[in-house]
């Protein structure tokens, strides 16, 4: 047995519970739990149950229309698929050096885009555990009851995403499945109508942000017997960092550590993400399991995301989330902080960031500029890698000589987290349910660690499985349309 | 005077990106108006994990790529006395209806044994894992659907128009500027 609680023995014997579906997280989702006549528990574990086949249908399309279509993979933070596949056809267009102008449009829109989908996860999603309890009262335990306990709290989550919505509807066109990066640039500049109109709230937007990493650190330093702990795992650590190691969502290098902070490796050009990345297929999930090349599977995975990033990186350039920063590290005593809870509070931190970047660039007149799109030699293979919000995400895609896609991969952001994720639930598993009764408020637990990653099961579902299984589709009159049987 | 009791309201993502919940949730401070009018009951917004028997209008993003979206459908359809199809993915199966013209052997094959950076080749074949359906289906096929709102995703005004017709008691109507497909 490589994994504690992965593979229960004799599963046979067991009783099975499962969560179905995982809610208040982005995407489709289950946990299936094995326990003994003692609730003992087996076996923990995250499924992702759906498929939706990308990297397959778009082989065959020209690579211009990738970015658009790629960000139908996920609604939650579809800025940062269609910034990574643009990075990647960047690469394939061969503009080394996009223009002043491009890169920055895209940069605030990738911030607007960090700014919302944190403000979304924290407030809308996790807030009512981390406010009214674990246990608490499932029809309390969403944003309405928020609203109705904390409207303040509420509405200021809601204004904060708005926000953000706002920036990428700007940048791209829409606030959902816009169009703004094109292979090699981008397609519009910042109007000066717009860029007011978002100077105007950016001030609150940024003392609104320090606010809400008070609330967190508050929450977590006021009950560090449950917040330190709570669904803890050590492990190594990935994302990308910026010049002089300075965290950056839009683009780097690879730095990885390991759990006790030690360099494992820096300044990897991600262009060769797969020297250094494996994957493994398990026949429960279709999410894959990645894991450090250099260590193997079994002591090779990590997790990525906020928590990784903030620890990641050597400072921070903007001055209220380094101070902020420096507190979470001073808190964390000198060596990596891994309490999964502890996400919320430097995804808090990230989020400050991205407004005190959001504001910077607003006052930056390259955003109005109009030289868009560079273009240079072309060539047949391209990498594009992003910090979103919940991790590193790689697209990696070759072309051939007539533009049309031949080989996609994707490696999203939560599959990054795949085992970091089950190692959580089974330590919350062992340390809440094993031997008790199972009930609501416990399951919730097991819940509660896995928010804590901000999984977009969402991004996670592009592949499929077969069952020995049979399945009629029905119309509403009662004829078959369709039936399959597979065995 | 008692108050007007709230509609219950169900949302569910069948196949779809969330992209159209993400989009429900641009109504911004919309939202707290709409609260004061509708209860949410199964939704990813809500820890009920399925529906009430008395829903009042169910919410469904997406379309039918496996066994278990068709269950949650029905499910749907049974307890909620309005379906709506929210956006491109439930009206038409949307961009993962692309997958339509290849085989679901040759994609389970590029995905789980051909792609770069793979230490093993293996296909997922657990019976937690619901059976993928060999297309992926409009929801309009399955269940009877009452209305339906285009868009990749429809935007929030037009979300928001729908449901507060609803609310006043009125036939839905998309007009001019609401009425999108992209
Ligand atoms: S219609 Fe568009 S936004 Fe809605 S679920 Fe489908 S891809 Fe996402």
């Amino acid at each position: 047995m490589t994994y504690q609680l992965e593979t229960a023995a004799h599963p046979e014997t067991l009783r099975r519970v499962a969560i179905d579906p995982v809610s208040r997280v982005e995407g489709h989702g289950k946990v299936t739990i094995l326990l003994d006549d003692q609730n003992k528990v087996h076996q923990v574990r995250l499924h992702i149950v759906e498929f939706r086949g990308f990297e397959k249908f778009i082989q065959g399309r020209p690579y211009w229309e990738v970015p658009v279509m790629v960000q139908r993979l996920c609604g939650i933070c579809p800025v940062s698929h269609h910034l990574a596949a643009s990075k990647a056809l960047d690469v394939i267009v061969g503009a080394k050096k996009l223009t002043a102008t491009a890169e920055k449009m895209r940069r605030l829109m990738h911030y607007g885009q960090m700014l919302q989908s944190h403000a979304l996860h924290f407030f809308h999603l996790c807030s009512p555990d981390l406010l009214f309890g674990f246990d608490s009262d499932v029809t309390k335990r969403n944003i309405v009851g928020v609203a109705m306990a904390h409207p303040e709290t509420a509405k200021r989550g809601v204004l904060l995403r708005r926000f953000g919505q706002e920036v990428i509807r700007v940048t791209a066109g829409k606030r959902v499945h816009g169009t703004g990066a094109i292979p090699g640039g981008v397609n519009k500049a910042l109007t000066i109508a717009e860029r007011d109109e978002l100077l105007k709230d950016i001030y609150h937007i940024v003392q609104w942000s320090r606010d809400a990493v008070q609330l967190i650190q508050k929450v977590h330093t006021q009950d560090p017997g449950l917040y330190n702990s709570f669904g803890i795992f050590r492990s190594n650590f990935m994302s990308i960092v910026g010049n002089n190691g300075d965290l950056d969502f839009y683009h780097g290098t690879l730095r990885a550590r390991d759990d006790n902070g030690k360099i494992i490796f820096d300044h990897v050009d991600y262009q060769q993400y797969n020297q250094y990345i494996e994957e493994e297929v398990r026949p429960w999930s279709y999410m894959k399991f990645p894991y450090f090349k250099s260590i193997g599977k079994e002591h090779g995975w990590y997790k990525v995301g906020p928590l990784a990033r903030v620890q990641n990186c050597c400072q921070i350039s903007t001055p209220f989330a380094e101070h902020e920063r420096k507190e979470f590290v001073d808190y964390a005593g000198g060596s990596p902080m891994h309490a999964p809870l502890a996400y919320h509070w430097t995804r808090m931190i990230e989020m400050l960031h991205a407004a005190e970047v959001i504001k910077e660039l607003l006052h930056d007149d390259d955003l109005l500029g109009s030289d868009l799109v560079v273009q240079g030699k072309r060539q047949s293979e391209g990498v594009g890698v992003i910090e979103a919000p919940r991790g590193t995400l790689f697209h990696h895609y070759r072309v051939d000589e007539n533009d049309l896609v031949t080989m996609a991969n994707l490696i999203v952001s939560t599959t990054n987290n795949n085992q970091a994720m089950n190692e959580a639930i089974r330590h919350v598993a062992r340390r809440y349910l094993h031997g008790h009764e199972v009930t609501e408020g416990l399951l919730n637990h097991i819940e509660v660690a896995i928010r804590a990653f901000d999984p977009c099961l969402s991004c996670a579902t592009h592949a499929l499985g077969k069952m020995p299984l049979e399945v009629e589709l029905v119309d509403p009159e009662g004829r078959i349309v369709h039936s399959l049987s597979r065995s | 005077m008692t108050a007007k009791k709230k509609l219950k309201v169900a949302t569910t993502s069948l196949a779809g990106c969330f992209g159209c919940h993400m989009s429900f949730l641009d109504i911004d401070e919309r939202l707290f108006t709409l609260l004061e009018h509708i209860e949410f009951d199964r939704s990813p917004l809500t820890d009920i994990k399925t529906c009430s028997p008395d829903c009042d209008i169910g919410i469904i993003e997406g379309g039918l790529c496996n066994a278990e979206n068709v269950h949650v459908l029905r499910e749907f359809r049974k307890n909620c006395k309005i379906l709506i199809a929210m956006g491109a993915c439930a009206i038409n199966g949307g961009l993962p209806a692309q997958r339509n013209h290849l085989p679901l052997t040759t994609i389970l094959e590029e995905v789980y044994h051909t792609s770069p950076g793979l230490a093993n080749g293996m296909i997922p074949n657990d019976p937690e894992l619901p059976l993928p359906l060999n297309q992926v289906h409009p929801i309009h096929e399955v269940v009877k659907i009452d209305y339906f709102m285009p868009g990749c995703p429809p935007s929030a005004d037009a979300i928001w128009k729908v449901l507060t017709d609803l609310l006043a008691g009125k036939e839905p109507e998309l007009g001019h500027g609401l009425m999108h497909y992209d």
